[in-house]
């Protein structure tokens, strides 16, 4: 499903002008299937309201705007909210504060249940599993325990195999490895690009980690005070790094390293991720010769 | 979940904003007492000089609501909430008043000339006493009022009452709402990106719906009751032994003003009251 934004805008707290913020300014932008797409900004920026908008959690304004999703036409007061919700999944900041179930099959089954009632109980069991095994956890274990009596990085696993249990084609993630230690943030983004390669066909996430949208995003844009300030790939958007910063954006590592060999004149020419830069300075090094 | 008005605070810079907390709450008080001392008389003649009495306190949250900088629209908004109660009590009076002369009369329903001006009175009590205290909350923020309590029930210190420890209480729950409000509302977002459905069904489906945004909210509210006790511990919290105040609350010639108008308020209501009796008693 593609999705395509047109000269969005939000304002919060409209009725009273003394608390009103405006939150989105007139964004427009294209996402196609099969990218996996960042969304990077600072906090306030406009990223989660924007992201919101995408399921309909926020409801598109009149004369705001105009969102469609492959399909679906959410600037249309008639779209079916339910049936989209079921095809663009959306994992919050902190999802493992939402669990709620007796057991983890419960509340992984809680998706199946709403979008899916005619599944029966056969069916709903093997999208479980399927769900939970996808996600690395060990179906048989787990089920029957409580959610709450999990590891935190179990928990979120938990809460992630909840959305993707239904199959969705869009899975947007807002912050989804904030707090988690890099080791965990390693294996999250390892299982982002698995569900990538399966079902999921687009991934639109959230972040703060400029170093993991440089290692995984194919492109990104950058939000500031409401705006899209900046699009392109991660290599685009962090080719001028005193732009960024202007933004109140880091930098990822590769990009500092780049701009630092170019000072003293030596040019690298890598996609920012780790291994594309390591293997560009290898070249470099021995001249070609491998 | 954004749109509660009653008890939502209004930031501005005004004559009310700026005065004392606990006169304010003792304002609200001696108003609330003046809505009441209008009083209620059954024979028609009186009627006039009873609303008059109403009007004054009208008058004087207008002026107040004026002098507040605070849009009316926020303040009538707080009637919006107990609606359903006015309406309620007024067609129980209506229809449930059988003294006085019998207006309208069709099979077990009776109304008659007390009865209507019975449901008139109430809708205006009521209604003026939610409009005066939705003006205190507009005005002062949550930690104010808290602490224009504490201070107030300072007296109470002698009979040992956890005066402070009460207002600690008072002021963490007032202080946790938004906080609150903000985690439920992103909880039912969750719930709702997987497809909760919270607006359709009978009440039983709809409370059971519920739960799946109540267990959360739930657990999170002791990770955080946890979280506050381990951060007050840690800064050697000791209640009230030798603690002070970063705000001294102090009366300003502001007060003194509010104080003399909400006592011309009290004086005026009685002088009608006394007044119409009179007139009723000529009349008669």
């Amino acid at each position: 499903m593609r999705v395509e934004v047109k000269n969005l805008s939000f304002v919060y707290g409209q009725g009273a002008k003394a608390l009103s913020v405006r939150a989105l300014d007139n964004v427009s932008l294209t996402i196609e299937e099969g990218e996996f797409f960042g969304i990077i900004g600072q906090t306030g920026s406009g990223k989660t309201t924007f992201v919101q908008h995408l399921n309909g959690l926020i409801k598109v304004g009149k004369d705001s705007g105009s969102i469609k999703i492959g399909e679906y036409d959410l600037s249309d007061k008639k779209c079916d909210f339910k049936s989209l919700r079921s095809k663009l999944g959306m994992v919050f900041q902190y999802p493992e504060q939402q669990l709620f179930g007796d057991t983890v099959f419960d509340d992984v089954a809680f998706g199946i249940k709403n979008f899916m009632p005619e599944k029966n109980a056969e069916e709903t069991e093997i999208l479980v599993k399927e769900a939970l095994e996808m996600v690395g956890l060990d179906y048989q274990k787990v089920k029957d325990k409580s959610p709450f009596e999990l590891s935190g990085g179990q928990k979120r696993r938990v809460a992630i195999a909840g959305v993707i249990v239904t199959k969705p084609e869009v899975l947007v993630l807002d912050e989804p490895v904030a707090g988690l230690d890099p080791v965990g943030k390693r294996e999250f983004f390892a299982l982002l690009h698995k569900l990538h390669k399966s079902f999921v066909k687009t991934v639109i996430i959230v972040s703060h980690d400029m170093d993991a949208v440089a290692e995984n995003c194919t492109r990104a844009v950058v939000f500031s005070q409401g705006k899209v300030v900046c699009e392109g790939t991660p290599k685009e958007i962090f080719s001028d790094l005193e732009t960024t910063n202007s933004l109140g954006l880091g930098f990822p590592v590769t990009a500092y390293l780049t701009a630092r060999l170019k000072e003293v004149g030596v040019d690298i020419d890598s996609d920012l991720t780790v291994d594309g830069f390591v293997n560009e300075i290898m070249n470099k090094l021995c001249g070609g010769n491998e | 979940m954004k749109d509660v008005s009653f008890g939502q605070y209004y930031p501005a810079k005004s004559f009310v904003h700026n005065m004392d907390a606990r006169v304010k709450i003792l304002a609200v008080i001696a108003y609330i007492v003046a809505v009441f001392l209008v009083q209620s008389v059954t024979t028609a003649q009186g009627v006039a000089f009873q609303f008059l009495g109403f009007g004054a306190c009208l008058l004087f949250v207008l002026i107040a609501t004026l002098c507040a900088r605070v849009p009316f629209g926020k303040v009538l908004k707080s009637i919006k909430g107990i609606m359903f109660f006015i309406v309620l009590s007024a067609i129980l009076q209506i229809f449930f008043n059988a003294s006085g002369n019998v207006l309208v009369k069709w099979s077990f329903i009776t109304i008659t000339d007390v009865g209507l001006l019975n449901a008139g009175f109430l809708v205006a009590r009521i209604s003026l006493i939610v409009l005066g205290a939705s003006l205190l909350t507009l005005t002062t923020s949550p930690v104010e009022i808290a602490d224009g309590i504490e201070s107030l029930m300072y007296p109470l210190k002698f009979i040992k009452f956890p005066v402070h420890e009460f207002a600690l209480i008072m002021s963490i729950a007032l202080r946790f709402i938004p906080t609150l409000l903000d985690e439920t509302d992103r909880i039912i977002k969750a719930q709702k990106a997987r497809g909760a459905d919270f607006d359709s069904g009978n009440i039983l489906k709809r409370v059971k719906a519920l739960m799946p945004v109540l267990i959360p909210l739930l657990i999170s509210s002791f990770r955080r009751a946890d979280e506050l006790a381990d951060a007050m511990d840690s800064r050697c919290y000791s209640g009230s032994k030798v603690r002070t105040k970063y705000k001294k609350m102090r009366l300003t010639w502001r007060d003194l003003v509010a104080t003399v108008a909400i006592a011309g308020l009290i004086c005026g209501v009685v002088a009608l009251n006394v007044t119409g009796f009179l007139a009723v008693v000529v009349l008669l």
